[in-house]
């Protein structure tokens, strides 16, 4: 079993008017085999804490502590973060050019394993996972990302999550911008991996919608740079129906939801 | 580390494609307004990426009709002094040319080696030989100036209905800066097969003329590597006259020299044949790689696909790709289509990429172009690192598999390799 611990966390930015503070004391667990779904309206900072654990280097961390299994994860490296085994799926993937899919996914596939993959066992693989996630066969042969539409990208970035087998998985808003069906694909895709037992789950979504199809064991919502109220799955249920206002009258102008 | 194979690109975004190179049968346009277009013989569109201003950008250029209106003379007079804003010289820092456009061309010039294959013929012949000028004519002026300088040309001749016994490499060794002249006239005979390697290297102040003739039904492949020391200056004029049904396939991979200027031109003048022009380059900091290429369709049926790639790091890394294609009233049939691509992996490089295709008949298979410049910046690496990737096989990775598609065009292993080790040391060399 697996722990990932963020104690305290302040995170801030540069922008033109010096530096800006996002995350304000950010407190989270997260063991092997839990699912946890953090909420929160646009703004709230909750990409700053995703991209955060994976190491952007836009973000400054001001103070407090991100450990896996008790390692600091702020002293590694983005690469070295992902061989330790977070996985972030980004809101906004990157096309990246000149790299297709194929050798992406098996340059990296043998840079978190430490040895390059069975040949024959890696094809198939990869050809049984993208058909589960109705990829087309012929997106092997793209560059990763380029040209994909904003559903493509994000099932890609479940098709790694698959492959990749990570310990813990930070899911940055995989939901928004899918259609039904799609939302059910990824979904799916998500819990095929969960439900192994081996891995943590942290859910970031704008949205209730994506919780009918992967249920967290603990909900937080997040609110201006903080967890603003915890809870169980029933919290969830409440923000369906009330929505972020009644965490907002407190008067920080962000948009809400 | 995986350092494999299969690194195909795709082209997604096929701009200006005029017909389909598949469709079966020939397509109209009516007056060319639209699809025909003629992509500003001036300029104005050039696609200009980077984020320095180039110097010469303000000047105004002297335009031209039409690139088939090209002023084509043997003789330097005819050629007036370079100002540096000719259409065809406005991307060129010429006060970098070290004199080739003003100087007698009087220096002894690099050592030419011929080796390889058995069953060719090579000579070293007089200016008074019958086959100067046996398929170039210059087109500018320091192209006019090394062919009234130079006195002698190496000829490398594939006899008739021979298949060379092994490539041929003809290897270039610069040893001095005196600004030379060189000729060289590759000859492929009737339904021959050869492959031929230019193996340009050692410093070098060069003005050059490589004639090239394709003979009816012959397979040619010449491959021109500029590994230049970092100092060099090179202009060189590759023209090609493609004979019936034949197959010219054409390489240039530019990686060192400070001034590189490289115009190859295919010329169809009969039907059947097809061409494919390739190039590769690789600019660092500094560096001024320039390709402008011409293809010319003056004949029924022939088939011509051009991609160059490049990448470019570095302060003042500068590459140029001008890519003409003339469809001319007699082309029915011809079927075209030129890519270039560019890759910044650094800011202060700057790339100009400028597709020119003009269409004087509609009756064509198919004419098309596509130029894309794509910078790999930090969230790129940061998308790869978050997947475990070092920064280093992040780079390489995106470069290789960026380059590689022109490499394997090669078709000569051992060079292919070698090329690839070359394009490796120069991201090395990068100061990341
Ligand atoms: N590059 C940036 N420059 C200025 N402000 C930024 C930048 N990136 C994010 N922010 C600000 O940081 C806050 C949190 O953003 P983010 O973490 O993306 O929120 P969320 O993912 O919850 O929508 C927002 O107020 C946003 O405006
Ligand atoms: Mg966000």
């Amino acid at each position: 079993m697996s722990t990932l611990e963020i104690k305290d966390l302040h995170v801030s930015i540069e922008t033109e008017q010096g530096a800006k503070p996002i995350l304000k004391g950010v407190s989270l667990t997260i063991n092997t085999g839990e699912s946890h779904a953090i909420m929160g309206p646009n703004g709230s900072g909750k990409s700053t804490l995703a991209s955060t654990i994976a190491g952007h280097p836009r973000y400054t961390v001001d103070s407090g502590s991100i450990t896996l299994d008790g390692e600091d994860v702020l002293e590694m490296s983005v690469d070295e973060r992902a061989r330790a085994g977070l996985f972030l799926a980004m809101q906004y993937p990157v096309e990246v050019p000149g790299v297709t899919m194929t050798n992406f996914l098996r340059t990296a596939k043998t840079a978190l394993d430490g040895q390059a993959p069975s040949l024959r066992h890696w094809t198939k693989d990869v050809k049984e996972a993208m058909s589960q996630l109705r990829i087309d066969a012929d997106f092997a042969q793209r560059n990763v990302n380029e040209g994909f539409s904003g559903g493509e990208k994000k099932r890609v970035e479940i098709l790694q999550l698959e492959l990749f087998k990570p310990k813990f998985a930070i899911l940055d808003e995989t939901d928004s911008g899918l259609d039904v069906d799609a939302l059910k694909v990824v979904s799916e895709g998500v819990n095929r991996e969960h439900s192994k037992g081996n891995m943590g789950t942290l859910l970031i979504t704008h949205y209730t919608r994506i919780l009918r199809y992967i249920k967290p064991d603990f909900v937080h919502v997040f609110v201006d740079g903080r967890i603003a109220e915890e809870g169980g799955p029933e919290l969830a249920d409440r923000l369906e129906e009330e929505g972020y206002d009644r965490f907002l009258v407190a008067g920080t102008a962000t948009a809400g939801a | 580390m995986a350092e494999t194979t299969q690194l195909t690109p795709e082209l997604t975004d096929e701009k200006a494609r005029i017909g389909s190179p598949s469709s079966p049968e020939k397509i109209a346009i009516d007056g060319f307004t639209e699809e025909g277009e003629n992509l500003s013989p001036t300029n104005t569109g050039a696609e200009q990426h980077g984020l320095k201003k180039h110097s010469h950008g303000d000047d105004p250029v002297v335009p031209e009709a039409s690139r088939g209106e090209r002023l084509k003379s043997y003789k330097l007079a005819d050629f007036p002094p370079l100002t540096g804003r000719e259409e065809d010289w406005r991307f060129t820092p010429i006060k970098r040319l070290r004199g080739l456009h003003t100087d007698a061309l009087t220096g002894s010039g690099p050592e030419v080696t011929v080796s390889g294959a058995s069953n060719i013929l090579v000579e070293t012949v007089e200016r008074t030989d019958p086959r100067f000028g046996s398929a170039a004519i210059p087109e500018d002026r320091v192209a006019a100036a090394a062919w009234e300088a130079v006195t002698q040309a190496t000829v490398v001749t594939i006899p008739d209905e021979t298949e060379a016994d092994c490539d041929v490499t003809i290897s270039i060794n610069g040893t001095d800066e005196a600004p030379a002249a060189q000729h060289l006239i590759i000859s492929a005979g009737k339904f021959s097969k050869a492959v031929v390697v230019l193996d340009h290297h050692g410093k070098t102040t060069l003005a050059q003329n490589i004639e090239i003739v394709v003979g009816d039904g012959a397979q040619l492949t010449v491959v021109s590597v500029q590994e230049w020391d970092d100092d060099a200056v090179h202009a060189s004029s590759q023209q090609a006259k493609i004979g019936r049904d034949a197959r010219f396939k054409h390489v240039v991979v530019t990686l060192g020299g400070d001034l590189v200027r490289l115009t190859p031109s295919s010329f169809f003048t009969a039907p059947g044949s097809e061409v494919e022009m390739y190039g590769l380059y690789f600019a660092d900091a500094g560096q001024h790689l320039e390709q402008r290429l011409l293809v010319d369709h003056a004949v029924p049926n022939c088939k011509s696909r051009v991609t160059y790639k490049g990448a470019l790091q570095g302060q003042d890394a500068h590459t140029v790709w001008v890519g003409d294609v003339l469809i001319r009233k007699e082309a029915e049939g011809t079927d075209t289509y030129e890519t270039n691509r560019n890759l910044l992996l650094t800011d202060g490089t700057r790339s100009d990429s400028v597709p020119n295709l003009e269409i004087e008949t509609g009756l064509i298979e198919g004419a098309g172009h596509a130029s894309a410049t794509g910078r790999f910046d930090d969230e790129h690496l940061f998308y790869l690192m978050a997947r475990g990737i070092d920064e280093k096989t992040a780079r390489r990775l995106v470069v290789r598999g960026f380059l590689n598609e022109v490499i394997q065009q090669i078709k000569v292993p051992v060079l292919e390799e070698r090329l690839t080790e070359a394009v490796e040391r120069e991201l090395a060399a990068g100061n990341y």
